[in-house]
């Protein structure tokens, strides 16, 4: 299948997009979808009386049920809008973290985490007293059982892990990690960031407490990202931002606040980005996540098989295909990932290079940045040929300069 | 690809793999760490000065071709100068990789660093050919020169 066509800025702009990992492309479908909104049915949703404001709350909470199934969560309240997943983990740090976290608690992260999975909880454990401990990869960049049961114990109180790593690829086990977690009495955290673009996500067959992913790298516009949160759990927690629409009575000294999801959504939303989301939730089930996945298992063992017979490029992943997702990171030996990028883009080949929002990853792998490659089911094997193409010609002009450690 | 070729040329190139000013300077009388977040781009300027004139420099650090050469190139034009001909000159390079120079006469000035003039249509590569000479400018400020 040819899904190229179905992203107008393959027709405006002659590029190899090797970046869904940062940020994917947006099908007309979701750009129709929201310039639809804007023409027929604008207007700030949970605010007027009149008809068209109830027609924009109509379509803001249909589209919170139509996420609610998508990942199987028992209620739509379940689910909260936020900008991005970093405020989403904002808001369970500051939330759920600083109220529950105490002198002797454990916070577990694995060290493959995304900043936006880190830096809060580094935050919170600070104000707290309590501890921030890691999980490390082994050498087939992967999360062992030994490594998981001995780094959560039972002074361990949230586990917060990716599903997929956004450097190495490396596809977690997170349903036993979470059950895990559970077994010692700890919460558990689920990025999906990564993960929902590729494959299905059942809230409640994975038992996490919290999902978090953001919408842009699933289709959806930028600006829009999703909390999902067990109900028993989110009723308990205090507001995160406050402001218009989370309240109940507001007096001059006191205020109570909105039942879910309200609670959580302070201010007026992304309603767009919200629009947008549900088309682009439309545009995934109408490929189908099988779909998806045949095509871009294919894709990423024909990169992977390409990319190995380069000998003088280094491959950061793990050996286990099964276990490996839509994501490569490499490096040219000898030549620096940035020079290595600017000389792809050149060619019309768009990587990210640098740390990828991973320092502590990156730092414990003994490299400082690494060049990713990122697919999606708009990539092809011919866009694969031209990073290998561009990759020679890289190594190319660095050739003669290389010195051999 | 020719832009690119322009960009990487035998002076960047040199510079960049194997230079001669990347060592450590013993008895320097200051030294700057300069760092770009994003990329991870890491340099370590060190400056011995003889009253008024720069005696000698060198540096240390990690990061891209760009980063590193400008560094290495940027000591080989500012060895032996003066503080105020330092500072002129830094201004120059940041105008030129900015492109606020108006009369191409005053690139003269620049020597080999003019080598990195392309960078100035390659906005991605801006911060990286700049690090050296802020450090370099924080350098002296820091410092009351």
């Amino acid at each position: 299948m040819d899904y190229k066509k179905d992203f107008p800025i393959f027709e405006n702009k002659d590029i190899v997009y090797l970046d869904s990992g940062a940020t994917t492309q947006k099908p007309k479908m979701v750009i129709d979808k929201i310039k639809e909104f804007y023409e027929n049915s604008n207007a700030n949703p949970h605010r007027g009386a009149y008809g068209l404001s109830i027609e924009a709350t109509e379509i803001y909470e249909d589209t919170r049920r139509k996420i609610s199934k998508f990942i199987n969560s028992r209620y739509s309240e379940e689910i909260i809008f936020t900008k991005n997943a970093s405020e989403a983990f904002n808001l369970i740090a500051y939330s759920y973290g600083l109220d529950n976290l105490k002198n002797g608690d454990e916070v577990v992260l694995s060290i493959m985490e995304h900043h936006s999975n880190l830096v809060p909880w580094q935050f919170v454990t600070k104000k707290t007293n309590s501890s921030l401990k890691y999980m490390y990869i082994n050498d087939e960049y992967e999360l062992s059982k030994e490594e998981i049961e001995s780094k959560i114990t039972n002074n361990t109180k949230i586990v917060s892990i990716t599903h997929v790593s956004n450097v190495l690829g490396t596809i977690n086990n997170v349903k036993e990690i979470i059950k895990y977690a559970h077994k010692k009495g700890a919460i558990a955290i689920l990025d999906a960031s990564q993960s929902i673009p590729h494959m299905k996500i059942d809230v409640q067959d994975l038992d996490a407490d919290f999902v978090v992913f953001s919408g842009h790298k699933m289709f959806a516009p930028l600006g829009i990202g999703v909390l999902y949160g067990k109900r028993e759990i989110l009723n308990k927690m205090d507001p995160f931002l406050m402001g218009g629409d989370m309240i109940e009575y507001v007096y001059e000294q006191e205020t109570t606040f909105a039942p879910l999801p309200n609670k959580f959504e302070a201010g007026t939303q992304n309603v767009e980005g919200v629009v947008g989301l549900g088309s682009a939730i439309d545009y995934i089930e109408k490929i189908g996540y099988d779909n998806i996945k045949k095509h871009e298992e294919e894709l990423v063992k024909y990169a992977r098989e390409e990319l190995s017979k380069l000998d003088f490029v280094k491959l950061y992943l793990t050996p286990n295909i099964k276990n490996h997702n839509a994501v490569i990171s490499f490096n040219i030996d000898g030549v620096h990932p940035h020079d290595v990028a600017s000389i792809l883009d050149a060619n019309n080949v768009c990587v990210r290079s640098g740390n990828h929002c991973a320092q502590p990853l990156l730092r414990s792998m003994g490299i400082d940045s690494t060049c990713r490659a990122s697919f999606h089911i708009y990539n092809n094997k011919e866009d694969v040929d031209k990073l290998v193409e561009a990759l020679k010609k890289a190594y190319n002009m660095f050739e003669k300069w290389i010195v051999k450690k | 690809m020719s832009e690119l070729d322009d960009l990487y040329n035998e002076i960047i190139m040199e510079h960049s793999m194997n230079s001669y000013n990347k060592k450590e300077l013993p008895n320097c009388d200051f030294c700057e760490m300069g760092h770009n977040p994003n990329c991870g781009d890491e340099i370590k300027l060190e400056l011995k000065l003889n009253g008024d004139i720069i005696e000698d420099m060198a540096f240390l650090g990690h990061g891209c071709a760009i980063s590193q050469s400008s560094t290495s190139v940027m000591i080989d034009v500012l060895k032996g100068k003066t503080i105020s001909e330092a500072k002129e000159i830094i201004k120059t390079f940041i105008d030129m990789i900015k492109r606020e120079i108006k009369d191409e006469d005053e690139l003269k000035k620049l020597e080999d660093a003019i080598a990195f003039k392309n960078v100035s249509n390659m906005p991605a590569r801006v911060k990286c050919a700049l690090l050296a000479w802020h450090t370099m400018e924080e350098l002296l400020e820091k410092n009351g020169k």
